[in-house]
């Protein structure tokens, strides 16, 4: 074996672009098959714009169209009607990877890392050759902008191959982009069709008009007439940061002293928190920032955790709210029961949250599959990876048949019922870039799974009500059936006449109806209910070789066949 | 022919239906009262040695969850009211298929009949004969010195019947005994539990040797099986022994149930048990004096024993038979009839009964 030198080695190390790196490794950020990578690219635009608008404080308008020009070949165009970006901007924005407003800040929004919007041009540049056109207006007397872009792959840099004003009159403000790209359409719960549909029912402020490659033309209209209130920006909480973060933040800081460095960068430092936050790290508190060495930050970091630092504010955050989110899904499911619950902001490593839950139960939904589960991240449906999802695990680990579903050990639920959960948070905690999972935070997964038990306990006493009722009517017929024989056992034993054969039936069912009263009635009652939305996405796709709701092997027999068992057990018994 | 009896139980009958009616006429919920047929319900009378009933009753009241069983107690009622005027009798399980005609209101299984009709004999206070029924039930089989004498029914002469002359066979105890009368010069009749056990003794000609009378109960022994040992008992002052397996279920469904009663018929138990019958084995002391092969208890066994301690009047009297069930769950196992066999197939006849008969001090009460 011929041995290489260092040097040798050395002439192939070099500087590996993001842009390389993702041609490599585009499954991370859920591109990886063409289904699955059109999804995506709908999905990076459309938080975006959403994005844009709610911080400009426009109420959103969207457009969006997908059109099918080959076999596995599409064009995307999103419009939105946001505030645009200023020119010199746009081929950052579209045209490089990890750049962005939202990953330097810690504020509610869809979007994080910059990435997203950037990928969806890089795929379909990887994919199609052709570069994305990009059109956005700032301001009523302004012209509008358009480009065309591409992606430098070795540098990470854009490449404007063409730009123009245009004139874009039926528009003030807003932009508009263009993607070719390779995919696949296909119908079905992880669709283009139900993506649009679910993000129509948590941002019931905005109004998306949608055209699917099929030329159906879907208009969702605003539902609630204000923005959900504004994302305020939070400065990182001490109990969130990493090591290496603590370390990069010493480095830049302005702050002259650790003290000053404490109380200028984190969220609940005071004087005196930042004081005692010096003492349990052993440092004092005129030590300069630039001077620390990775051992200090490291004392820093751990002195951190010793500090008793009250919780982050959560005005920060804006859950969907619990009216908005069952009024959404009654427009979705046809249903006897729904409920809902927003849990009061909660902590994890220092980040706030608030999740929130919503149950439809009965009605036109079937019995005897596991529930349908929707999940929701910062009003980003979830359809990827439901598996891998904190959610599902809390479902999974909630006691449902105390509350009226079945359930074998440890796995999703089965009845009438759709279970929805939204998580809101200055930073939610995805399992990968593709945004699709939630990782499991014990503290998340304790909200998740309180506000599943309170809405547990509401279905429970509805189920309750509903099998009394069922059994009230029963037991109404079981009176109809018997009281003829009761009338007529009595005419023989006494030879009563036809007339008063009768009045004794009569008789017998005012006595029994009067001591049982009203019966209610349970019935699905539900205006909202939206026929054409909730057949959006249901069509099952036949070659649905990747989805995710993986039929569940059912081991433990139905319970109603179990206690027939038992019943029979005890008969034997009593024979005996 | 309808006797003044029946009369009496026609109009009760009729009575209970117009006090229903009556009810049902003002708008108010008829109710049905009975007596509670359960050992809660039932004292021992030591004086006459048997379980008599008290005065606790249950009322159903017509509701929607009793209707059904409320109409099928009317139907029953009707039925007998019928087979009363019209001379005639039914078996519980005919009486079970004619519900059949009732629609809705049919039994779906006999035992709901014979429960319904169990009710209306305690409501009545009279024994199942008398409203028209009779149990469907074989009665005991018989062997040895006795001569009955029965009625031809067609020519109304007597029939003498010889007890010792069914060879392999025996005779059979109608369900119907009142009318029976007996001659014999026995010494004493012994009730076994098993026919198995029965066929031994008879083959052997056992009651030729020990001058008796043999009856097979086969389990808990029928009204009449009872009656004409208690028959036997009274008019013919024969002693009457029990012979039945080692277990909870032999001492306390059978031998207390032939002595003294049930508390599910407490109202018909003063005619239809033998106070005077005494129990020789096979006691819990017995396995270990003949050092019998034995069967552990089960759950059901120690229930029972642990349900008899606390609940039967009779045990609670008792002394003996509490020590004998408490030796029984410490010893953990149960012995049946035929464990005698282990020592040689006819050690029962030859050693066991004569030794047993012999020693009363071995017998329990």
């Amino acid at each position: 074996m011929v041995q290489k030198s260092a040097e040798e080695l050395a002439k192939k190390q070099r500087d590996i672009s993001i842009a390389e790196f993702f041609e490599k490794n585009r499954h991370l950020l859920g591109f990886d098959n063409p289904r699955r990578s059109l999804l995506t690219a709908i999905k990076e635009g459309v938080d975006n714009a959403l994005d844009a608008c709610e911080e400009a404080r426009i109420l959103p308008e969207l457009n969006i169209e997908v059109i099918q020009l080959g076999e596995t070949r599409f064009k995307i165009i999103m419009e939105d009607n946001g505030p645009g970006i200023v020119k010199e901007q746009l081929p950052k924005i579209f045209a490089k990877l990890l750049y962005g407003s939202k990953f330097h800040k810690l504020a509610q929004s869809r979007g994080q890392q910059g990435i997203g919007i950037s990928a969806a041009v890089l795929y379909g540049q990887l994919t199609t050759g052709k570069p994305a056109v990009i059109t956005s207006k700032t301001g009523r007397n302004k012209p509008a902008h358009q480009l065309k872009l591409k992606i430098d792959t070795t540098t990470n840099k854009p490449d404007v191959s063409d730009d123009r004003e245009i004139d874009w009159s039926e528009k003030d403000h807003g932009t508009r982009i263009e993607i070719d790209l390779e995919g696949s359409y296909t119908k079905g719960r992880q669709s283009v069709d139900e993506y649009i549909k679910e993000t129509a029912i948590v941002n019931p402020h905005a109004t998306i008009i949608y055209t699917n490659p099929e030329a159906q033309q879907f208009i969702f209209p605003r539902a609630a007439e204000e923005l959900p209130a504004e994302a305020k920006e939070i400065k990182l909480h001490p109990y969130g940061v990493e090591l290496g973060t603590l370390i990069k933040m010493l480095e830049t800081t302005d702050a002259k002293t650790l003290q000053q460095f404490l109380t200028t960068e984190f969220v609940r430092v005071g004087t005196g928190t930042a004081k005692e936050i010096c003492q349990n790290s052993s440092l004092l508190p005129n030590t300069k920032p630039a001077k620390f060495s990775r051992e200090m930050a490291e004392q820093l970091h751990n002195g951190i955790q010793k500090t008793k630092i009250i919780a982050p504010p959560t005005d920060c955050i804006s859950p969907i709210t619990n009216e908005l989110l069952e009024k959404g899904l009654r427009k979705e499911i046809n249903a006897e029961f729904y409920c809902s619950t927003t849990r009061p902001p909660a902590v994890y490593r220092g980040n706030p949250f608030i999740i929130e839950a919503a149950l439809a139960y009965g009605g036109e939904q079937e019995g005897d599959t596991t529930v349908r589960v929707m999940r929701f991240a910062n009003r980003v449906p979830l359809l990827y990876q439901q598996g891998a999802c904190a959610i599902t695990n809390s479902i999974q680990n909630t006691a449902w048949r105390s509350y009226g579903l079945q359930q074998s050990k440890n796995s999703l639920p089965s009845g009438p019922c759709t279970i929805l959960v939204h998580m809101s948070s200055v930073w939610v905690p995805f399992t990968s870039e593709s945004k699709e999972a939630l990782a499991h935070y014990p503290e998340i997964v304790k909200e998740i799974k309180r506000a599943l038990q309170e809405c547990g306990r509401k279905l429970a006493s509805f189920v309750n009500k509903k099998r009394r009722i069922k059994e009230e009517g029963k037991k109404r017929s079981y009176i109809e059936k018997y009281i003829p024989h009761v009338a007529d056992a009595l005419k023989e034993l006494i030879g009563l006449d036809d007339i008063n054969t009768k009045k004794v039936e009569d008789n017998l069912y005012e006595i029994l109806e009067h001591a049982r009263g009203e019966l209610e009635e349970i019935k699905i009652d539900n205006p909202e209910y939206d026929k054409e939305l909730a057949k959006i996405g249901k069509e099952q796709d036949d070659n649905d070789d990747n989805y995710e709701d993986e039929k569940e092997v059912k081991t433990e027999k139905p319970i109603k066949e179990r206690n027939e068992n038992k019943i029979t057990e005890e008969k034997q018994k009593t024979l005996i | 022919m309808t006797t003044k009896k029946d009369i009496n139980v026609i109009a009760k009958i009729t009575e209970i239906a117009k006090g229903i009616y009556g009810k049902i006429k003002l708008i108010k919920q008829p109710e049905l009262e009975m007596p509670i047929r359960a050992l809660s319900n039932v004292e021992y009378n030591t004086e006459d040695g048997y379980f008599k009933q008290l005065n606790n009753k249950k009322t159903r009241t017509l509701t929607a969850s009793t209707i059904k069983t409320f109409a099928q107690t009317l139907r029953m009622m009707n039925l007998s009211k019928k087979l009363i005027e019209t001379d005639d009798i039914a078996t519980k399980r005919e009486a079970y298929y004619v519900s059949k005609n009732w629609g809705d209101a049919r039994f779906r299984e006999q035992p709901e009949s014979d429960t319904v009709m169990d009710d209306i004999e305690a409501m009545m206070g009279v024994n199942r004969e008398q409203i028209g029924f009779i149990p469907g039930e074989k009665g005991g089989a018989v062997a040895g010195k006795l001569t009955v004498i029965d009625i031809d029914k067609e020519t109304g002469k007597e029939l003498r019947i010889d007890c010792t002359k069914f060879g392999a066979g025996a005779y059979s105890i109608p369900s119907s005994v009142e009318h029976l009368q007996f001659e014999t010069n026995a010494k004493f009749v012994l009730a076994i539990e098993t026919a198995g056990m029965f066929e031994r003794l008879n083959k052997h000609k056992y009651w030729k040797n020990e001058n008796c009378v043999i009856i097979a109960m086969s389990g808990v022994p029928t009204r009449a099986t009872r009656r004409f040992m208690r028959k036997l008992s009274d008019e013919n002052k024969l002693p009457v022994y029990v012979f039945t397996d080692g277990d909870p279920y032999g001492y306390f469904s059978i031998y207390r149930t032939l002595k003294v009663g049930s508390g599910n018929a407490a109202h018909i138990n003063e005619f239809f048990c033998v106070p005077k019958a005494k129990f020789i084995g096979v006691t819990p002391q017995d396995i270990e004096d003949y050092k019998l092969p034995t069967h552990p208890l089960k759950e059901v066994d120690f229930k029972k024993i642990k349900d008899v301690l606390n609940n039967d009047p009779f045990c609670l009297h008792h002394k003996e038979w509490q020590k004998a069930l408490k030796q029984m769950a410490k010893m953990r196992v149960r012995v049946e009839q035929q464990a005698f066999s282990a020592h040689s197939l006819n050690f029962v006849m030859e050693k066991y009964l004569p030794d047993k008969l012999k020693n009363s001090k071995t017998w329990l009460p």
